[in-house]
C-alpha cells in the first residue's frame, strides 16, 4: 500500500537504513571503551581507546546527518508539495557519503591514525586530530560537497513549492550547518585560536543550528501524528527556536571559561546558557500538549512516544544536565571531568538520536509501503527498544554523574598536594564505570529489539 | 499559548533575536581574539611548538587526553603535565617525556594502556616544547590544581 504523497521522498529510506546501521557501530564501540575504562588493556593492542572514541563519536556524527538528511529528504517535499527536484542527485550524495564514511572509519581502525594522516596528505592543509574533527581533510572536503549538492537540491525543491515555516526553518539549520562547519578548515598554530573557533563548529552545532533542525522535525511529526492546525504548532516553533538561538548563541560563552579569553565570558556564558533549558522545556510542554489536544488517533502510537520521548530527554539531557554545570563557578571544577561525559551521553541520545528515530518512526512504515503505521505487534517490540534504550540511557547518565561527582571530589577540590591523582582517581570510580558499562549492554539489547520491529510483520490470517 | 500573540509576532522575535544576539557574539569574538594576545603567550610559538602541536594532532593525543579541560576523560590532563612532572624544569621535563614516551606500553595487566607512537629524539622534544609552551597559557587560572 502505497501512502507516499510524493514518490521522491522515498530517497530517505537508504538515508535511514544506512544510519541505523551506523548507530550499530557507534554502541558496539561504546561498549568497547566502556570495558576499556575499567579493563584498560582490553583489545588494547588492536583497538586502542583514541581509535574507539574517534569511530564511537564520529559514527555518531555521521548517522545523525544521515538521519537529518534523510529526514530533510522526507518532509522538505511534502511540506514544499512538489517532488524532490533531484532524487537522482539524492542517491548519487548518498553513495558518495556512505563510502567516503566507511572508507574513513576503515582507515581510523586499519592503519594508526599518524598513517592515516600520511596517507591523506594531511600535512598539506592539517585539519587532523581535533576532537570530533579527526577526519581526514579529504573527508571533510567530501562532507562539504555532499552538503552543497544536498542543500542545492533541498532549495531548489523549496524555490518552486510551498515556503512553510518547517521548511524554512529546517532550511535555515541545515544551512548552518554546512556553514558553521567550514570552521573545520580553520586549524590555526595559536592553540588559542585554534580552541575558540573550534567551538563554532560543535557548539554552534549542538547548541544552535541543529536544535532548528530538531524543532523542525518533530514539528512535522506532531503535525501529522496529532493533526493538530499548522498555525499552532509552527507558532511554538519560531517561539522554541527564539528561545534557543537568543540563549544558546551567548551561551557558546560556556566553553570559553577557561581558554585564553577575557573574564567577561564567564558572565556571559553563565547567564546566557543557564537560559539554554527554557527551549527544552518549551518544547515537552508544546509536545505534551500538541498531543492532549490531538484531533486524531494516529495509528503510529510509536511515533508518538518517539516525539514526547525525545522531547523529554532532549530537556533532561541537554537542559536539566547541561545546566549542572554550566555556571563557571561549578565548571572550573567539573570542565572535562565524568560530569561532562554524562551531559554528552544524555544530550546527544535525547535531543538529536531520538529526533532521528522519531522521524524514522513515523517515516518508515510509508517508505516500507506498509502504511500508515506497522502492525501492532511491531509497534510494542519498538516501545520496547524506546524504553530499555532511554531507561539504559538515564542510567548510564546517572552512573557518569556519581563518577563525575566523586571524581571533582577527590581530584579537582582538594589543593594540590592534597588531591588525588587522575589515575588514582580513576580507580575509585570503577564501580560507577562497571554500572555504566552495565547499563550499556541494555542499551544494546534495547537497541536490537528496536532494530528487530522493523522486521515484524502482521501474520496473515490464514497462517 | 494566547490567540493575541501570532504566528508573524513569533517568527519576528525569532529572526530579530537571533540575529542580534549574534550580532553581538560576533563583537564579544572580535574583542576577544584583539585581546588574545595577553594571555597566550603567542611570540614565543618557535617552530618546535609548531612542529609539537601538528605531532599532538598526528597522533591524536585528544582521543584520550584533555588539554585545557578539552579532550577524551580517559587519561590525565596535560595542560600542566609540565609542572606536574617535569616541576617547571624544562631540561627535566624533556628527560621525563622521552623516557616515558619510550616506555609505552607499559603493559600493566588491567592497566590503561598507552600505545607506543614511535616518536623520535627530535619528535618527542618538540612535543615537549609544545606541552611546555601550553603549560604558560593563562586558562583565566584553570585546573584548579596540579592534578588537571
Amino acid at each position: 500500500m502505497n501512502t507516499l504523497k510524493y514518490q521522491s521522498q522515498s530517497v530517505a529510506k537508504p538515508y535511514f537504513i544506512f544510519a541505523m546501521i551506523l548507530f550499530v557501530g557507534q554502541i558496539l564501540f561504546g561498549l568497547i571503551m566502556g570495558l576499556q575504562y575499567v579493563v584498560g588493556d582490553f583489545l588494547g593492542g588492536l583497538i586502542p581507546f583514541n581509535v574507539a572514541r574517534m569511530v564511537h563519536t564520529n559514527l555518531l556524527i555521521v548517522w545523525l546527518l544521515f538521519g537529518f538528511m534523510g529526514a530533510a529528504y522526507y518532509l522538505v517535499p511534502e511540506e514544499a508539495e512538489t517532488e524532490l527536484y533531484s532524487p537522482k542527485l539524492a542517491i548519487i550524495l548518498f553513495w558518495i557519503f556512505a563510502a567516503a564514511g566507511v572508507l574513513t572509519i576503515l582507515g581510523y581502525l586499519l592503519v594508526p591514525y599518524s598513517t592515516l594522516a600520511d596517507l591523506t596528505l594531511n600535512h598539506l592543509w592539517p585539519t587532523m586530530g581535533r576532537e570530533f574533527l579527526e577526519q581526514p581533510t579529504i573527508t571533510k572536503i567530501g562532507i562539504v560537497v555532499v552538503c552543497l549538492g544536498f542543500l542545492f537540491n533541498l532549495g531548489m525543491t523549496i524555490l518552486k513549492g510551498r515556503k512553510t515555516a518547517i521548511n524554512m526553518v529546517m532550511m535555515t539549520g541545515l544551512i548552518g550547518l554546512a556553514v558553521f562547519f567550514l570552521f573545520a578548515f580553520y586549524n590555526p598554530t595559536n592553540l588559542a585560536l585554534d580552541k575558540y573557533f573550534w567551538w563554532f563548529v560543535v557548539h554552534l552545532w549542538v547548541e544552535g543550528v541543529w536544535e532548528l533542525i530538531m524543532g523542525a522535525i518533530l514539528a512535522y511529526v506532531l503535525i501529522k501524528v496529532t493533526g493538530v492546525d499548522r498555525e499552532v504548532i509552527e507558532k511554538w516553533l519560531y517561539v522554541i527556536i527564539a528561545m534557543a538561538l537568543i540563549s544558546g548563541i551567548l551561551g557558546t560563552g560556556h566553553h570559553f571559561y577557561w581558554l585564553m579569553t577575557p573574564e567577561y565570558w564567564q558572565w556571559v556564558g553563565s547567564i546566557f546558557s543557564a537560559l539554554e533549558p527554557l527551549p527544552f522545556f518549551a518544547m515537552v510542554l508544546y509536545a505534551f500538549n500538541m498531543v492532549n489536544r490531538r484531533r486524531r488517533e494516529h495509528p503510529n502510537k510509536a511515533a508518538t512516544l518517539w516525539a514526547l520521548g525525545t522531547a523529554v530527554m532532549a530537556f533532561l539531557g541537554a537542559g536539566v544536565w547541561g545546566f549542572l554545570h554550566t555556571l563557571s563557578f561549578v565548571n572550573y571544577y567539573t570542565h572535562g571531568s565524568q560530569i561532562t561525559a554524562a551531559h554528552g551521553h544524555m544530550a546527544f541520545y535525547g535531543a538529536y538520536a531520538m529526533i532521528v528515530m522519531t522521524i524514522i518512526s513515523y517515516a518508515m512504515p510509508k517508505l516500507r509501503g506498509i502504511g500508515e503505521a506497522n502492525c501492532n505487534k511491531a509497534q510494542v517490540v519498538e516501545m520496547w527498544g524506546f524504553w530499555l534504550m532511554t531507561v539504559a540511557m538515564v542510567f548510564i547518565t546517572l552512573f557518569l554523574t556519581g563518577a563525575g561527582i566523586l571524581q571533582v571530589w577527590l581530584q579537582r577540590l582538594p589543593e594540590s598536594g592534597e588531591a588525588l591523582s587522575f589515575m588514582a582517581t580513576q580507580d575509585k570510580l570503577a564501580i560507577f564505570y562497571w554500572l555504566r558499562e552495565i547499563a550499556g549492554v541494555i542499551f544494546l539489547l534495547g537497541l536490537i529489539s528496536y532494530l528487530t520491529s522493523f522486521f515484524i510483520t502482521e501474520k496473515k490470517a490464514t497462517a | 499559548m494566547s490567540e493575541s500573540f501570532t504566528k508573524g509576532m513569533a517568527r519576528n522575535i525569532y529572526y530579530g533575536g537571533s540575529i542580534f544576539f549574534f550580532l553581538i557574539f560576533l563583537a564579544l569574538t572580535f574583542h576577544t581574539v584583539k585581546e588574545m594576545p595577553k594571555r597566550d603567550n603567542r611570540e614565543n610559538i618557535t617552530e618546535a611548538v609548531e612542529r609539537g602541536k601538528h605531532l599532538w594532532e598526528k597522533n591524536n593525543c585528544i582521543g584520550c587526553h584533555t588539554l585545557i579541560g578539552e579532550g577524551a576523560y580517559f587519561a590525565p590532563e596535560l595542560m600542566n603535565v609540565f609542572d606536574r612532572r617535569g616541576g617547571g624544569n624544562e631540561a627535566g621535563f624533556k628527560a621525563f617525556l622521552n623516557g616515558w614516551m619510550n616506555a609505552q606500553p607499559l603493559n600493566i595487566p588491567g592497566r590503561r594502556q598507552m600505545p607506543n607512537f614511535h616518536l623520535n629524539d627530535q619528535e618527542i622534544d618538540d612535543l615537549a616544547e609544545f606541552l611546555i609552551w601550553t603549560s604558560r597559557l593563562d586558562a583565566n587560572n584553570w585546573p584548579p590544581n596540579i592534578e588537571g
